[in-house]
């Protein structure tokens, strides 16, 4: 099947089985390695990726389901300018280790934060309750977005 | 910054041209005998390709601290997932439906899978450490106290599964890279396996999504299988787990069954300890030994003990063999130990904190190895000082009050402490065999360079090091740089494990940079006349008369001129520093670092299950050099450790693991996450580098027993087995293992 879909703010399309999974075609595909895979079921949103702006799991979503809709990656926020100050910040906390949780936790916050004035701690918890972050104890993480203030 | 753009790239983001993929064939039986192994090549996904262990070309073993790990399976299969033949072909699914062309016919034999079976074989390893009498001591004591601990696997569980890439370049040149801890150790053990000198071989990690010591000997037995199926294959090969393999397959942390038998004065001060530690190997030795060895030194906890008398086993079961995790062996027995001291303090009538304060060890004190500690021991201060923060000592006694009044489904809360300290840096001689070198050198652009073996996996060593470098040579941290730790370039400075890096490491890096500018400096005074006084800040180097250039300027001028570039140096480990191995007597670490953790926990009335609200950390490791990154890894290993305490768990039925996927193995989420608070007391050790002791290894320790504890003050059930999930609280209870007093 072919999908046509917008990429991080592009015109794309593709060929596919339409059951393949999103985090293949965007690793493989389009060679954005941003994306990870921590565990191919659902369980520690390393592959949370932006459809039509809400996370998705990207190794549970079938590609046919992009079709026609917007999907945004890590980098597609990373190339976001607004994005910045918000991207430095995990790193001075110390939201950052390893790294291999980061890709899905930057999307989920950047969207969690966007058009926030303030962060409540219970809030971000619940939204990044599907993030599993094995290096860090979440306490940078929270850090980080609590941070956020009015842009 | 290139982990938040997701430009950082991991092994399994890397990709190279004619790459094939391998995947590996494991054994279904804990215990069997290989009667046969066929290949059926004509039913294989075409151009695929089988290695069995016939096709080793040097010795069958991962070289480890022997070689008894076989790379795979010959006759006998010793635990279920062994690896016992290995495909490759074009993709993934390829090289999967290429297993299922290999036939295999086995015998099985029966498998030693509990304590009671594995003790019938000879133990992988045991160790005893001797102090005073204890025979005498018992006598002499008021109360003797007994009770039997357990703990279970901890799986490391970084977000990046295990893998690795093998090629062999135009030159014959092996290439390896991959996630891991060690990349030295990969190189031995592929010279040993395939029978390539050292010079053929370069070992470079990628980045490494995250460890904790399960990236430190598992590697090289995947590099080992990607590199033979190059070889065989003649090209790239990719090796990458999913979670599924990934978990069935890769060592975890030793289970362990700890007794203790300790007898105190009735003031309830330490008089005799006796400690036997067994540890459950698996079917291997790989680290076994070095782990028990820190079991062993780490038995008595943080405390006084003028009798003490350990005996440790490594047992050897059919199972996966379990290796290092963060703390490596001493997580069990701090869980042990402090469970002991709050049941004597319980028998006493005592408060958790005043039974820790009259035991815990102070300069001058012996510990059981005989080690006089010095003053950089700070167990009472940390102690102190948590209590000033919580105040533990008084609202502990609330909520015991509370819970003896509490009724029906009121919550319950409660408050746990404990004391934990870890030995810095490899085990009594360790470091003295190695005395690792590291260098320092100068870039064709003046700048300084800093080679290592050191693995950046998420703990910062690739910044710190950096930092130690420009502090010591007087310069910017942007005119230093580190050197990514390839084989083929950087010396071997030792493995990123062992809470090693900033003090051992950094304590080579220091000097070597101090000597690098000092030789700069003095072929300027010879070279461009400059005179002897130049001092050298913020990258700027000053004459005596004030004149000022960069640092970059002369750098360069020397590295154009034949000037000096380089300086290597050997790690120093202190004179003083003497360890007998034989009868484990002496200095076994040149220091510790120390904690004390307060951790609260609300638990469901109606279903058991606790839930962390806060913990509070107080530690000392010496100078702090990074405070972010030291507080990150503070936060990071106590979370580990409340996973350890209360969800963890590997549940096994004949020799398999049922919970073998993320969604069954349960790591705390953020929504399970206490709030933090860490604290620092910044006491700049001399040893190390700027004074800085280890951290990584030191809040996996402490942080489940104080759980634990605040388990026990909120529900009067006594927990002694990690993890204290809700059904095994609920037996406790429904067993009477509590307080009595509800
Ligand atoms: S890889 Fe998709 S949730 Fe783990
Ligand atoms: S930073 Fe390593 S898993 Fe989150």
């Amino acid at each position: 099947m072919k999908i046509d879909f917008v990429l991080n703010g592009r015109k794309v399309s593709a060929e596919g089985d339409p059951m393949d999974r999103l985090l293949d075609l965007l690793r493989e595909k389009f060679k954005l390695t941003g994306t990870k895979e921590g565990c191919g079921e659902g369980e520690c949103g390393a592959c949370t990726v932006l459809l039509d702006g809400e996370p998705v799991l990207s190794c549970l979503v079938p590609i046919f389901q992009c079709q026609g809709r917007e999907v945004m990656t890590v980098e597609g926020v990373a190339a976001d300018p607004e994005a910045q100050a918000f991207l430095e910040r995990f790193v001075q906390e110390g939201g950052v280790q390893c790294g291999a949780c980061t890709p899905g936790i930057i999307v989920t916050g950047w969207k969690l934060s966007q058009n926030k004035a303030r962060l409540r701690r219970g809030e971000i918890k619940n939204a990044l309750a599907g993030n599993l972050c094995r290096c860090t104890g979440y306490e940078a993480i929270v850090r980080a977005l609590e941070r956020e203030s009015p842009s | 910054m290139d982990k938040v753009t997701g430009e950082a790239l991991y092994t399994d983001d890397l990709t190279l041209p004619g790459m094939i993929f391998g995947a590996t064939l494991r054994s279904p039986h804990p215990h069997a005998r290989i009667k046969r192994v066929r290949w059926k090549s004509a039913s294989a996904p075409d151009g695929a390709i089988c290695i069995t262990s016939g096709d080793i070309p040097g010795p069958n073993g991962v070289q480890l601290l022997d070689d008894s790990w076989p790379v795979l399976a010959d006759k006998i299969v010793h635990h279920i997932g062994e690896p016992v033949a290995l495909t490759a072909a074009a993709t993934r699914e390829a090289a999967q439906r290429a297993l299922q062309a290999i036939e295999i016919e086995y015998e099985p034999l029966p498998p030693a899978l509990s304590w009671e079976e594995a003790e019938q074989l000879e133990p992988l390893y045991t160790l005893s450490l001797n102090h005073g009498d204890i025979q005498q001591a018992f006598t002499q004591a008021d109360s003797i106290f007994e009770e039997e601990y357990r703990t279970g696997h901890q799986e490391q569980l970084y977000i990046e599964c295990q893998g690795m890439i093998a090629w062999f370049d135009d030159d014959g040149m092996l290439k390896i890279i991959g996630s891991m801890q060690c990349p030295y150790y990969v190189q031995k053990a592929l010279m040993h396996t395939l029978q390539i000198p050292e010079d053929k071989i370069s070992v470079k990690p990628a980045a490494v999504g995250g460890a904790f010591g399960g990236k430190e000997d598992f590697p090289s037995l995947l590099a080992i299988h990607a590199a033979l199926l190059a070889r065989h294959s003649g090209h790239p090969v990719k090796m990458v787990y999913d979670r599924h393999e990934d978990l069935m397959v890769t060592p975890k942390r030793h289970p362990s069954r700890i007794r203790h038998r300790t007898g105190v004065s009735k003031e309830g001060r330490l008089l005799a300890m006796e400690i036997k530690i067994d540890l459950d190997g698996g079917a291997f030795q790989t680290l076994s030994p070095v782990v028990l060895s820190r079991a062993v030194l780490h038995a008595t906890g943080p405390y006084r003990c003028p009798n003490v008398q350990i005996f440790g086993r490594v047992l050897r079961t059919h199972t996966v063999p379990n290796a290092a995790f963060r703390g490596f062996g001493a997580p069990q027995v701090h869980f042990a130990v402090e469970r002991m001291i709050d049941h004597v303090a319980r028998a006493l009538k005592m408060n958790p904190f005043d039974i820790r304060k009259i035991n815990v060890v102070h300069p001058e004190d012996r510990l059981a190895t005989g080690q006089v500690l010095d003053e950089s021991t700070s167990a009472h201060l940390v102690l102190e000082e948590v209590e000033k923060i919580t105040k533990f000592r008084r609202r502990w006694r609330s909520m015991e009050r509370a819970r003896a009044r509490r009724q029906g489904d009121e919550p319950m809360r409660g408050i746990g402490l404990s004391l934990s300290f870890h030995g810095a840096g490899f085990t009594g001689l360790g470091e003295h065999r190695m005395r690792s070198p590291a260098t320092v050198r100068l870039t064709a652009d003046g700048r300084m360079e800093v080679l290592t073996a050191q693995t950046e996996m998420g703990q910062g060593c690739s910044t710190i090091l950096p930092q130690i470098a420009a502090a010591a040579a007087g310069l910017r941290l942007e005119d230093v740089i580190a050197h990514e730790p390839d084989t083929a370039v950087v010396p071997d400075s030792g493995p990123t494990v062992a809470s090693r890096t900033t003090m051992i490491v950094g304590g080579t890096v220091e000097r070597a940079a101090r000597e690098l500018r000092d030789r700069v400096i003095h072929w300027a005074q010879e070279h461009l006349g400059t005179g002897p006084d130049l001092e050298i800040r913020d990258s700027e180097v000053r004459g005596p008369k004030g004149s000022v250039s960069p640092f970059r300027d002369i750098g360069r001028a020397c590295y154009e001129q034949g000037g000096p570039r380089e300086v290597t140096l050997h790690h120093e480990p202190p004179a003083w520093q003497e360890f007998d191995e034989s009868t484990y007597r002496g200095v076994a670490y040149a220091t510790y670092g120390w904690a004390a953790h307060v951790i609260e926990v609300d638990i469901d009335p109606d279903t058991l299950e606790p839930r962390p609200l806060k913990a509070t950390g107080v530690a000392e490791v010496g100078r702090v050099i990074h405070p972010t990154m030291c507080k990150g890894q503070f936060e990071g290993g106590t979370l580990q450790a409340i996973g350890y305490a209360l969800t963890e768990e590997m549940k096994m039925k004949q020799g398999k693991y049922l919970n073998d996927r993320l969604t069954t193995y349960i790591i705390p989420t953020m929504k399970d996450s206490p709030k933090m608070e860490v604290t620092f007391l910044d006491r700049p050790w001399q040893g190390g580098a700027f004074g800085a002791k280890g951290i990584g290894e030191l809040p996996m320790n402490g942080a489940a027993p104080a759980v634990i504890q605040a388990i026990e003050n909120a529900t009067g059930i006594i927990p002694v087995a990690l993890p204290s999930t809700p059904e095994r609280l609920y037996r406790w209870m429904m067993e009477g293992r509590t307080t009595g007093e509800d």
